[in-house]
């Protein structure tokens, strides 16, 4: 075992945030996202999908913004081809995420498959944010269980209790998402480049809104980054 | 029941789909990342994915038309309490908060 720091008792700074820092940050993230799979399970059913395929779609897709967009898309009578296309094309961020994070954990070949289903843009937040290996897979880990064991049971709960709440919008359960992603993206949005992205994928995004199929202005509001990159380069020439 | 055979296609290929995605990404050799730019880019495009969702989620309707209505209220008290370093369950508390009293008046 080594000492982490040679400073005594004395000084009591800890070298990098303890383990139980991480793991409340990880419970907090966990509990109140999983808890808005109760809006989910609600607009699920409210869609017309039944109590077994709104908890099917929480247990394998398990990507809140593609199963808000295939019961959507699926409930506004979309073919089910177009509404699956969105809800991927949604879901491809999470290759993004993946990719930062093998990096950051480096997951034994194993245990990869399983770890795959949890990588989505909350464990990759709380992951991100950690200084360190060990406190990275922690802050994954802890996150992602809680999550999915949150967001799974609430699903259910919110399909069996949809017909007895009326309508979810009335109860503001639709101003969740945006909430939960803009409390996940104002850690990132750090320097100018960042704003700058940030500022061009919003305009992007709600300028296709009116003329493209839904899950469609996600994909063309990603060219913000490689635009905004290609952009800084030039202007450094 | 075309309807039910239909869904069900639907969510066996998200599934798919959804779970192809995340594992591709955990298993991209790590050589692909010691590149700045493919760095830089992983970076950047979440952040402009979940700003451009944040918008698509706060402005966007079933219908194809941008509207303004309650939930921007909501957003806009998720922001506040984001500003006074609020913990993450009371940023969603106050963007539910928010939009459902405004309905209600």
């Amino acid at each position: 075992m080594k000492t982490e720091q040679t400073a005594g008792p004395e000084t009591e700074r800890p070298p990098a945030r303890p383990r139980a820092a991480v793991v409340r940050d990880a419970l907090g993230v966990g509990v109140a996202v999983g808890l808005s799979g109760f809006a989910f399970g609600v607009t699920s059913a409210g869609a017309g999908l039944s109590v077994l395929q709104s908890c099917v779609l929480s247990l394998l897709v398990f990507t809140g913004a593609s199963q808000f967009a295939l019961v959507s898309a699926l409930g506004a009578g979309g073919s089910p081809f177009a509404a699956a296309a969105g809800a991927f094309f949604l879901g491809t961020r999470n290759a993004f995420y993946g990719l930062r994070l093998s990096q950051l954990l480096r997951l034994p070949a194993p245990v990869r498959p399983l770890a795959a289903q949890w990588v989505i843009d909350e464990t990759s937040a709380v992951a991100l944010a950690q200084r360190g290996r060990a406190a990275a897979r922690l802050g994954f880990t802890v996150t992602g269980a809680s999550l999915y064991a949150l967001w799974n049971l609430t699903t259910l709960l919110g399909a069996l209790g949809a017909s007895a709440l009326g309508d979810p919008n009335a109860w503001g359960l639709d101003a969740a998402g945006p909430a939960v992603f803009l409390a996940l993206l104002a850690p990132m949005v750090k320097g100018r480049a960042e704003r700058a992205v940030a500022a061009l994928a919003v305009l992007l995004a709600l300028a296709c809104l009116p003329v493209l199929p839904a899950g469609v202005p996600v994909l063309v509001a990603a060219l913000a980054a490689p635009l905004v990159l290609a952009a800084r380069k030039a202007a450094a020439r | 029941m075309t309807g039910g055979t239909g869904t069900w296609i639907a969510i066996g290929a998200t599934a798919l789909g959804c779970y192809g995605v995340k594992l591709l990404g955990l298993s991209v050799p790590a050589g692909l990342l010691e590149r700045p730019l493919v760095k830089r880019l992983a970076a950047l495009v979440p952040l402009a994915l979940l700003a451009a969702l944040t918008a698509l989620q706060t402005f966007g309707t079933g219908t194809l038309r941008l509207a303004v209505d309650a939930r921007a209220a909501g957003l806009a008290a998720a922001g506040f309490a984001l500003f006074l370093r609020a913990p993450f369950l009371v940023v969603v508390a106050a963007a539910v908060v928010v939009t459902a009293a405004l309905r209600a008046v």
